[in-house]
Formats: C-alpha cells, sequence, structure tokens
C-alpha cells in the first residue's frame, strides 16, 4: 500500500537501504541518490515537452478555427516524433566569424536554466528536490541564467540582426523581472518564508484568493519572461526575422525550441506552488501520489490560461511592451507590495481570523484593481480621437466623372 | 583531506583563474564572461559558507544586472568587438614584484594576528538568521538609518547617472 | 554544507551534461557539408553589408541601469519579508518608507525619461 500511495519515497528509501546494506559511505549514498534524483527530473522533463508541443501546436489550431496536426498517429499526437527524428538530422551550420565556444554553449545554457527551476519546486507532500530556505530568490536567480544565455547566443552568431534581436529580449527580459519579483514577494509576506516547499505547506487557503492581483501580475511578467505571445516580438517572423537564433540550425536551435516551451510550463509549474497550492488538494496528505496528481492537473490548466492567451492577443510592439512594464506593472505592484505588508501586519498584531484575513487582502487586491480600471477609463477619455483617414472624393474618369457614392454594378 | 577542503581547493583555483583571464584575455567580450564565471564561483563560495542567501543574492544582483550592465556598456562603445591592443604594461616586472612584496607583507601581518588561526562559529543556515537579519534591517538600533540612506543613495545614483548619460535635459531633448 | 545545497550542485552538473548528449550524438547522425556559401551570415537574403558592429541606442543602457537599481532594492526587501512575525510596527512603517522611496525613484525616472523607447 506504501508503495502505490507514497511511491517516491518508498522507491527512495528501498535503494538508499540497498545501498547503505552494500556498504558504501553516507555521502556517496547521498551523492548517489541526487544524481539519480536530477537524472530522472532532467529526462522526465524533457520528454514531458514532447507532450506539450503537440498539445500547443493542436490548441493553436483549434483556437484558430483549424485542425492542428493531424496525420501522424492517433489524432495527430505522435507528430512530435517525426519532427524530433527530422531536427535530430539537420546539418549543423556554423557562420563564419561566430564565437565557436560560446555558440555551442548558448543553447545548452538555456536548456539548463530551464531545467533548473524544477530542483525547488515541490511535487508532492514530502517530495521536492530541494528544500532550500531561499527557494524564491533561487526561482529568480535562474530566470537571470536564462537571461544571460541568451545575450550569449545573439552576439556570438557574428551577426548584426542577432546582436539587435538579443538586446531587445534582455531588455524585455530584465525590464519584467522587477514586477515578478515583487510579485513573488507577496507569497514571501503572506507565508512568512522564502523557501518554495515552506510556501506550499502555508497554503491552507489558496493565496490566489488571498492575492489575486499578485496571481495576475505574476502571470503576465512570467508570460513576459518566457517570450511567450503576446510578448513574442522577439521570435517572430515577421519582426526581427527569428531574433537571437537566426544562426542556429539543427538541434541547437530544436534545443531553443524546447527551452522555450518548457519554460512556459516550469513558469506554470512556479505560478501554481506559490499562488494556487502546489499539490494540495483533497486527500493529497494521506495519499502523497493524489498530491502529484493535483499538481500536475494545476500546472496543464495554467498552461492552458497561456497558450489561450497565445492564441487570442495580438502582439505588442516593443515600445508598448517597456511602457507597460515599467510605467504601469511597477507601480502597481509596489503599491500592492504595500498594502499586503501593512494589511498583514496589522492583522497580525490583531490575531485576526482566518475569514478576516482573507477578507481584507482581497478587499485590496480588488481595489487595487478598481483604481487602476478608472485611471485607465480616464486615459481612453482623454485620448483624441483618431481623424478618418479616407473621405469620399469624387473620382475623375475622362469627361465623365463618378460620384462617390455610386452603388457598385 | 575531507571533501570540503577539496571542493573548496577547486573553486578558489577557478575563480583565481577566471579572475586572471579577465584581465589578460585580449577580447573584452570574453573578459565580461571570465568575469561572470568569477563571479558564479564566488556565489560557490557563500554556498559552502552556509550563506545560501548571500549566494542567491550574488547571483541575482551581480550576474543578472551589473554582468548585463557591463556588456550592455561595453556593446554601446564602439570597436569592442576587435581586439583591444597591448595588454600588458612595458613596467609590468616591477608591478609584479611590488604584488608580490605586498602579499608577503599581508600574509606576514596576519600569521602574527591571534584571531587568524581560529575558526569562525559555523553559521546556521535556516531561516531564523535571515528572519534576524530583517529584523536587523529595520531595527532604530541596528541598521535603519543605513537602510534608508542606502535607498536614498541609489535614488541618487540613478539620477546621477541619466544626468551623465543624457545631459540636464534628461531623456527629453 | 548541506544536502540541499549539494543536490542544487549535482543537479547543475547533471543539468549541463543532459542537453550536451543529444547535441554530440547530432552532430554524428547529420550530415557535415560546410561550402562557403552556406556559412555567410544571414541578412534577409542578400550579401551582409557592412560591419557586424552597429551604434547602439542608449536607451538599453539606461534601461539595464534602472533595473539594476531597483533589482538591488527588491533584494534588501527579502528579509524584511520574512521577518513580519518579529517586526514592531515601527520596522513596518521602515519597510514601507523604502518602497514610497522606490516608488518616488520611479517617478523620478519616468519625469527624467530614462523610460521612454524613441
Amino acid at each position: 500500500m506504501a508503495l502505490l500511495s507514497d511511491p517516491v519515497i518508498f522507491i527512495a528509501n528501498w535503494i538508499e537501504n540497498l545501498l547503505l546494506g552494500w556498504g558504501l559511505a553516507p555521502l556517496l549514498v547521498t551523492i548517489i541518490m541526487d544524481l539519480l534524483g536530477a537524472g530522472i527530473i532532467s529526462v522526465a522533463m524533457l520528454l514531458l515537452v514532447v507532450i506539450l508541443i503537440v498539445l500547443e501546436r493542436k490548441l493553436i489550431g483549434r483556437l484558430q478555427g483549424r485542425f492542428g496536426p493531424n496525420r501522424v498517429g492517433p489524432y495527430g499526437l505522435l507528430q512530435t516524433i517525426p519532427d524530433m527524428i527530422k531536427i535530430f538530422t539537420k546539418e549543423y551550420i556554423t557562420p563564419q566569424g561566430a564565437d565557436i565556444f560560446i555558440y555551442n554553449l548558448a543553447p545548452i545554457m538555456a536548456t539548463s536554466a530551464v531545467l533548473l527551476l524544477w530542483a525547488v519546486i515541490p511535487y508532492a507532500p514530502r517530495v521536492v528536490g530541494s528544500d532550500i530556505n531561499v527557494g524564491v530568490l533561487y526561482l529568480v536567480a535562474v530566470g537571470a541564467l536564462g537571461t544571460l544565455a541568451i545575450l550569449l547566443a545573439g552576439f556570438s552568431s557574428n551577426n548584426k540582426y542577432a546582436l539587435l534581436g538579443a538586446f531587445r529580449t534582455v531588455a524585455q527580459m530584465i525590464s519584467y523581472e522587477v514586477p515578478m519579483v515583487l510579485a513573488l514577494l507577496v507569497p514571501v509576506i503572506l507565508a512568512r518564508s522564502m523557501g518554495v516547499n515552506e510556501i506550499v505547506n502555508a497554503q491552507y487557503v489558496w493565496y490566489v484568493i488571498l492575492a489575486p492581483l499578485a496571481t495576475l501580475i505574476l502571470f503576465i511578467t512570467a508570460m513576459a519572461e518566457v517570450g511567450r505571445a503576446p510578448f513574442d516580438l522577439l521570435e517572430a517572423e515577421s519582426e526581427i526575422v527569428a531574433g537571437f537564433h537566426i544562426e542556429y540550425s539543427g538541434l541547437k536551435f530544436g534545443f531553443f525550441y524546447v527551452a522555450e516551451f518548457l519554460h512556459a510550463f516550469t513558469i506554470s509549474g512556479v505560478i501554481v506552488a506559490m499562488f494556487f497550492g502546489g499539490w494540495r488538494g483533497p486527500g493529497a496528505e494521506t495519499y502523497p501520489i493524489l498530491g502529484f496528481i493535483y499538481f500536475m492537473i494545476k500546472t496543464f490548466l495554467i498552461y492552458f490560461g497561456t497558450i489561450w492567451v497565445r492564441g487570442s492577443l495580438p502582439r505588442v510592439r516593443i515600445d508598448q511592451l517597456l511602457g507597460f512594464g515599467w510605467k504601469i506593472l511597477v507601480p502597481v505592484a509596489l503599491t500592492l507590495v504595500i498594502f499586503t505588508a501593512v494589511a498583514e501586519k496589522m492583522m497580525f498584531l490583531m490575531a485576526a481570523t482566518v475569514i478576516v484575513r482573507i477578507l481584507v487582502h482581497l478587499v485590496i487586491n480588488l481595489l487595487l484593481v478598481l483604481v487602476l480600471i478608472v485611471i485607465f477609463r480616464a486615459q481612453e477619455a482623454r485620448r483624441p480621437l483618431r481623424k478618418p483617414v479616407a473621405e469620399p472624393r469624387t473620382v475623375a474618369l475622362g469627361r465623365h466623372s463618378v460620384p462617390p457614392e455610386s452603388p457598385s454594378a | 583531506m575531507t571533501p570540503d577542503m577539496i571542493l573548496f581547493l577547486v573553486i578558489a583555483l577557478v575563480t583565481l583563474a577566471a579572475g586572471f583571464m579577465v584581465v589578460t584575455t585580449p577580447n573584452i567580450v570574453h573578459a565580461a564572461l571570465w568575469l561572470i564565471l568569477n563571479l558564479f564561483a564566488v556565489a560557490v563560495l557563500y554556498v559552502m559558507l552556509n550563506a545560501g542567501f548571500f549566494a542567491m543574492v550574488q547571483v541575482v544582483v551581480y550576474i543578472g544586472a551589473i554582468a548585463i550592465l557591463f556588456i550592455f556598456a561595453i556593446m554601446l562603445t564602439r570597436h569592442a568587438m576587435r581586439d583591444s591592443g597591448p595588454r600588458f604594461n612595458t613596467d609590468w616586472p616591477m608591478a609584479a614584484i611590488l604584488g608580490v612584496a605586498l602579499l608577503a607583507a599581508l600574509i606576514w601581518i596576519l600569521s602574527r594576528w591571534q584571531s587568524f588561526m581560529t575558526l569562525p562559529p559555523m553559521l546556521t543556515s535556516d531561516t531564523d538568521i535571515l528572519r534576524q537579519l530583517g529584523q536587523a534591517l529595520v531595527s532604530p538600533n541596528a541598521f535603519f538609518i543605513p537602510f534608508e540612506i542606502a535607498s536614498v543613495l541609489l535614488v541618487a545614483a540613478m539620477i546621477g547617472a541619466i544626468y551623465v548619460a543624457w545631459g540636464k535635459s534628461g531623456g527629453k531633448k | 554544507m548541506v544536502s540541499n545545497w549539494l543536490f542544487i550542485g549535482i543537479f547543475l552538473l547533471i543539468v549541463a551534461i543532459f542537453p550536451g548528449a543529444p547535441i554530440l550524438i547530432a552532430y554524428f547522425l547529420a550530415p557535415r557539408k560546410p561550402n562557403s556559401l552556406k556559412s555567410q551570415i544571414y541578412e534577409c537574403g542578400i550579401e551582409t553589408v557592412g560591419d557586424t558592429w552597429v551604434q547602439f541606442k542608449v536607451q538599453y543602457y539606461n534601461f539595464a541601469l534602472t533595473f539594476l537599481i531597483f533589482d538591488v532594492e527588491i533584494v534588501f526587501l527579502f528579509p524584511w519579508a520574512i521577518a513580519f512575525n518579529q517586526l514592531s510596527i515601527f520596522g513596518v512603517l521602515a519597510g514601507v518608507l523604502f518602497l514610497v522611496i522606490l516608488f518616488a525613484e520611479l517617478l523620478a525616472a519616468w519625469q527624467k525619461g530614462a523610460l521612454e523607447w524613441v
């Protein structure tokens, strides 16, 4: 029964006892267990991308009123396998003058930066890769490494479009990192701890109910960090011609592609862990396997949300993008943190009950959203109406002029 | 040789080698990348001292912000991609002798200081230490004044940098 | 060193090797026929004109600088945020003052035009 309800801990204990029984030193046993855990997480995530890519393509297709891929396999679900075979066998074309070591390091670093995020997210009640007490800062730090990988990819390609694309990507990512860290500060204040495991453990009430505005800000900024639509102007074909990965071909490009999809999924996992209670659900404490299933379901739901946004919204321009990040999101996030901090301390001092806490935080969030809507409406009202571009005018044809409003034949 | 000591030796060698490469590599962008490796190795040193929070702060602030600022600043200057000319001064033997003499003097002074040979108390890595840090940052008889002055200093730094970059009119020309 | 950080160190090693292995495999599986025309830099289908070097706008530097200042200030806030149970009201207000100074700085940068992208 323990195997079915708590498989990971059961198997981990079994392997550990086996290795200790063979007489290995405890440090070596720890290292081997860590290697196994890290290997399993990496391989599982890289294989999960196979499902994610085909899911996204079919969903985007459906949102655009067409079938997605539907030839290979039942309902087209095996599409990624021939795609992978194709990418594996494409030639690596290295541009002349490229910085060879950094050119090859960049896709590896981009993928590493995404896989490293999975080390601190708790999958089930006692299953977490590494329970460090500064998990939230670790998430931000690994994001910074990802930004660096893109910069390296851009300038090592010896191509001015790649360089420009990389710089714009980095400008976008750093502009949205400030509101992201501020939005991540809200669950840290509510849970009084920086460790992701402890934040999940403290969510008897999901934080999305306590701080919906922070969830929304984290969702928006996370999508901008990953570079997904509507913020994907850096990779879109019509914009800067594929941006920083112009000169990459074959599996190196494949890894950038994989890193982007996996990053979107990972950031959904982070949002679930910080705001939606991670593995929490009915019966998760007694049957940890249920906790893992809840976590996966919630992450896929948020990932579906990102795909939905991608299929529905048009792309924004770079100046609109940066203006939105700095002039709207940062002030909103700052005010939210200030009010949350003051309210939380007040309620702690007054020893308020859970219901009062929920209501106060919810009211603060909704009031801020209301203030934002009022400000937006005022801006809209003040913007001058666009003059009509074309006016009907008479078209002269020889000696006969055609009046503008004649009905077409 | 415990594993800790071996790991420390490896990381220290990486730090020193990366620092050496920062100053001797001909390509300035490569120098920035060696600097990033150096900062990362220092972060690993912080982890080994049980100061995980500072390791993360090092990566977030130094590598995630300052190194990127360096690379942007390098890219803003012309001809940065080409080699930068002779890296060694003609007087370098004298500078090397002075450097070694300074190192010898430092080692001699430190060896005569009692506390150099005793081990410091190990930091615990649980969250209570961080909570004490948080309390100390805002309590009036600890670091409250430096905390607020630091924020004013950062404001001044930023306005100063904008002024230097764009002149008195700021961005509006 | 606590075993948690050891896990992250080992994870870092594994994650540096795992993407490298398929890339190496693909290097052997894929055809290798370099010729000078294929390795030319892409410039919308024509030959490259001019140096790879372009003059960058100073706005990039401004954004990076603003981001740096905010990053440093936010990192200060993390220890403050987790110590809420032990802080007095004065402590919370000190942090709020810090945040208000940050806000004022955002407004100053906005007014100076550092957040424009012309």
